[in-house]
């Protein structure tokens, strides 16, 4: 049962959650592993939380359906913390990553699992230009779960975002893919 | 030779699209399906497939399109959902009458209303009695395999009769998995060339298609249709198992899952049925016997070989992802009593589920196995899971 690991993506309409549940999948099918990745379609609206789901597996995946009982979490906007419940469902042994500047002691109490930040906003500002924090959380991802390694990430960065996103944006998102990974911490 | 990529269900079937190569494809956008025909004229644009690519007005001028363009003795594909579909009705019982052996891909989606865009069953259900086979896919994998399949299986001499192969709305069409996809060569070979036998274009064999047919010979006109209903089994069969040789992935009328021994079973269509089977697995660890079918075709529908193989069960829920507005459930569940009337013992609960997209998760497919096994379910009446009171 447990060889999957399902990741939920908690954010706001724009901030890429779309883009990076399905990339992170495309990812693992890539590397020869099941990947399955989608969003949670609702009223579209630039700014109103929304959810996806990524399914990273050794062997085919067969749920079709929300993730309800989540591995890890992912947080692209922190405010979502306190209107809705992002670790609901999640388990005791279960991670959550938060796009925060605050330490991950601040939210003690919060999850029922551990806890890692990363100012992905203000790396993304700095690096990118733009406050699109979904580049530098696929990162922290890859760094927590280790489901893929940061190079790889890279190498896909550039083949399916080169001719969207021109030599300046793509260099920029690969240094905020790279820093939120390095960055990423858990108290202790 | 073989790839693994990285697709949606949409993108898969416009993949598979264009290894068919069809000669003609006509079409309007609706959501869910409407990503399928953006990836499909974009390989027209490109060039990457040699389709006449007809943009029309309306579904209803779309399936006329495919009508004509079919008539003419060409390949021809199509795709809608929903509203879509329910605006192309009466051609889409032409198109069966005239026996045109097109293939359209209907992404399910709600028939509204009140508006929804997501999924359940009640526009491909709708037609059920319109003639056209219907083959339900439950992951992308099985998008580009039934589209390959369905080509084959259309244009059988002894068929000649439009195929449906559907996949769920966004929890199918807007999903990213993995689909292994044979090569071009191998997937032209398998689907081969288009040989119309009655062509209207052949003016040294001039026929006529969709005259007037008053009592003298309709009636025979629809027991042929309805023959030609029958002898699709046994192609959809063969199809399936010819596919099978050359993929690794072979198909037949249902996916019976560990159904064999199973006091309980599930019987779903679509996506459901995976979710269905992670959770039948989990229970099979804690030591009980459950199973679940995946019906893959359902018109034809082969009443025989399903009693056979569910029918020595204690009880059944058939899960129905359409409300049937007859007063007793869904419209699965009446033909899957019919067909095992004479099997046995069988106890059949039919359950009413997903409408407009909502969430089938593991708990209630458990839920579903619990009721059965209690015998809490009410088999006069249609349970609807999930819904609030």
């Amino acid at each position: 049962m447990k060889n999957m690991t399902e990741i939920r993506w908690h954010g706001r309409g724009g901030q890429g959650v779309k883009t990076a549940c399905e990339f992170f999948a495309a990812v693992a099918i890539r590397e020869g592993k099941y990947g399955q990745g989608f969003p949670e379609y609702g009223p579209e609206r630039s700014g109103a939380p929304m959810k996806g789901f990524t399914r990273i597996s050794g062997e085919a995946i067969r749920e079709h359906c929300g993730v309800h009982h989540p591995d890890v979490v992912v947080v692209l906007d922190e405010s979502l913390v306190v209107s809705e419940d992002v670790c609901d469902g999640l388990g005791r042994d279960g991670t959550a990553i938060i796009n925060t500047a605050r330490p991950p002691s601040a939210f003690a109490g919060r999850c029922a699992g551990a806890v890692w930040t990363v100012d992905a906003t203000k790396i993304a500002l700095e690096e990118i230009g733009r406050p699109i924090p979904n580049m530098p959380m696929i990162g922290a991802l890859a760094r927590v779960t280790g489901l893929l390694d940061i190079e790889t990430i890279g190498r896909n960065v550039e083949r399916d975002f080169a001719a969207k996103f021109g030599r300046k944006t793509l260099d920029g998102n690969l240094r905020a893919l790279r820093r939120a990974h390095d960055e990423v911490k858990r108290d202790g | 030779m073989k790839r693994t990529l990285a697709l949606t269900g949409n993108e898969s079937a416009a993949e598979a699209m264009r290894q068919i190569n069809p000669d003609v494809v006509a079409a309007y956008p609706i959501t869910p399906q409407t990503e399928l025909m953006h990836a499909f004229t974009q390989l027209v644009a490109d060039g990457a497939v040699k389709t006449e690519m007809i943009l029309v007005e309306s579904e209803h001028s779309a399936m006329s399109a495919c009508v004509g363009a079919a008539a003419a003795g060409v390949r021809v594909m199509t795709a809608t959902s929903a509203n879509g579909l329910a605006l192309m009705w009466e051609i889409v019982y032409i198109a069966a009458s005239l026996r045109l052996p097109l293939v359209m891909a209907v992404v399910n989606r709600a028939l509204s209303g009140p508006i929804n865009i997501h999924c359940d069953h009640s526009d491909s259900m709708g037609c059920r009695d319109s003639g056209w086979i219907q083959l339900y896919g439950e992951n992308p994998q099985e998008v580009y395999d039934n589209m390959l399949q369905a080509v084959r299986i259309a244009e059988h001499p002894d068929v000649l009769l439009p195929v449906m192969p559907t996949y769920d709305g966004f929890i199918i069409s807007h999903t990213l998995e993995r689909v292994d996809v044979i090569g071009d060569d191998e997937a032209s070979a398998f689907v081969g060339e288009p040989k119309p036998r009655f062509s209207l274009l052949d003016i040294d064999r001039p026929v006529t298609y969709g005259p007037l047919d008053l009592q003298d010979y309709y009636f025979e006109h629809k027991k042929q249709q309805a023959e030609a209903m029958k002898r699709a089994k046994e192609v959809v069969r063969e199809v399936g198992e010819e596919y099978g040789a050359r993929t690794g992935r072979a198909y037949g009328f249902f996916d019976a899952y560990r159904t064999e021994d199973a006091e309980q079973i599930i019987l779903c269509l679509g996506s459901a049925a995976g979710t269905a089977k992670a959770v039948a697995d989990e229970l099979r660890d804690g030591g009980r016997k459950v199973g679940v079918l995946k019906l893959r075709m359902f018109r034809p529908f082969p009443a025989e070989e399903l009693a056979r193989a569910i029918g020595h069960a204690r009880s059944i829920a058939v899960l129905d992802r359409a409300e049937g507005f007859n007063g007793v459930g869904g419209p699965v569940c009446p033909e899957v009593k019919a067909a095992l009337y004479k099997a046995g013992g069988a106890d059949v609960f039919n359950y009413v589920y997903g409408l407009g997209g909502r969430d089938l998760g593991p708990d209630l497919i458990r839920s579903v196995f619990d009721d059965l096994e209690a015998g809490r379910a009410d088999p006069r009446e249609a349970i609807h899971l999930g819904v609030r009171s």
